[in-house]
């Protein structure tokens, strides 16, 4: 049955007080979710205080700076350092969103850090990809033709390739799976905004010859019709995309060729 | 020890679920203008006595709308409870056992609805 509280072992408990140096200029507190599956300890929430003014402007510096500075042990996933490569998902200030491109400014009080919801975590603010990219590749996100492959490249109009504007844009953070309740409640059978938004990437595309066989493997229950249209994917995107429309095109087109 | 692809990939798709869509959406369209007829009906019946109500609903029309009201609504309610049920029952067992209960009493509440209508509207 539906459980309301977090398993005994999951509730997070106060954690330790890293405080700054003093005679700081712009000091601004930060409370991160920490949890090492080692210890056995349940997760706690420390608190570090950075510095603003010798800090860069995006979360993810300050997360970079406590890290080199005043905890080597915050674990966190980073690469791109701007919105491209989807590796600092996490959820910033009750939002699902990239800590490379979220703002300190843009937070009021408290910068509260947590892994991104509903995740299995590996450690602190790492969580648990596996299924999600089980899910990924369920939709064969590549192109598929029954035609001969040309000699050159399978061309496509300008508005052909307009049609896949908004979908190609994905990084894959999973900011918005993991915001949603369905993918929270039946993440195991409901294949999720992001991969759902994949899927119609492919099902967009001119060049793709295996739609049919695509919506047959979606049409279900469990895998597309858990979307009830709540729409946080769409409103947690840092890449500013519509999960929820690229899901309602899905079922467009799968209710078209039963009408 | 199952792979996650294993285990994504164990179910395939059941290539349904797009009756269950379209016939949730339909229910719901048909149900606007007839719970709208309803309560205005019920509004304007206000205060009547049971002879003049049970006249009322005789009326080919408004026992016609009554019995769609009532087959509209009570499917999109089986339809709309087994959703939920889907989304939060997570026991096999006690999902299975849930979902059979709902479509037993949204039978069983409509048919006896359906047969008290037909009973004022054909005379007992």
């Amino acid at each position: 049955m539906a459980e309301f509280r977090l398993p005994a072992n999951s509730r997070v408990k106060p954690g330790r007080s890293h405080p700054g140096k003093p005679g700081a200029a712009k000091p601004r507190r930060f409370q991160i979710y920490r949890y090492d599956p080692e210890a056995g300890d349940n997760p706690r929430l420390d608190t570090y205080e950075v510095d603003l003014a010798d800090c860069g402007p995006m979360v993810l510096d300050a997360l970079i700076k406590i890290k080199s500075e005043a905890d080597s042990t915050l674990t966190f996933r980073r690469s791109c350092r701007e919105g491209i490569c989807g590796s600092c998902a996490m959820n910033i200030d009750g939002h699902n969103t990239l800590a490379c491109t979220k703002a300190i400014e843009d937070v009021t009080g408290d910068v509260k850090i947590y892994p991104l919801p509903h995740m299995s975590v590996v450690r602190d603010l790492v969580v648990d990809f596996s299924m999600f990219w089980a899910q990924y590749e369920s939709i064969e996100p590549w192109l598929k033709t029954h035609t001969p492959a040309p000699e050159r490249e399978r061309p496509q109009s300008v508005e052909e390739r307009a049609k896949l504007d908004g979908l190609y844009e994905c990084i894959l953070c999973a900011c918005c799976s993991t915001s949603c309740p369905s993918y929270w409640w039946n993440g195991d059978r409901y294949l999720g905004p992001a991969a759902l938004l994949q899927a119609y990437r492919w099902l967009a595309d001119s060049r793709d010859e295996a739609a049919g066989e695509r919506l047959d493997e979606l049409e279900d229950p469990f895998k597309l019709y858990r979307c009830h249209t709540i729409m946080n994917c769409t409103q947690t995107c840092p890449k500013g995309l519509n999960p929820a429309k690229a899901i309602a095109e899905i079922k467009k087109l799968v209710v078209e060729r039963k009408l | 020890m199952r792979s996650t692809t294993g285990l994504v990939r164990s179910r395939g798709s059941a290539r349904e679920g797009v009756a269950h869509w379209k016939a949730q959406r339909f229910t719901a369209l048909a149900n606007v203008p007839l719970v709208l007829w309803f309560v205005f009906s019920a509004v304007g019946l206000a205060g009547a006595d049971h002879a003049t109500v049970a006249a009322w609903l005789a009326a080919p029309l408004n026992a016609t709308l009554m019995l769609l009201l009532i087959l509209s609504a009570f499917h999109h309610a089986r339809l709309g409870l087994q959703v939920v049920v889907e989304d939060y029952v997570h026991h096999e067992g006690y999902k299975l056992a849930t979902l059979v209960a709902i479509t037993f009493a949204t039978f069983l509440l409509g048919g006896l609805c359906v047969v008290s209508v037909l009973k004022v509207a054909l005379g007992s």
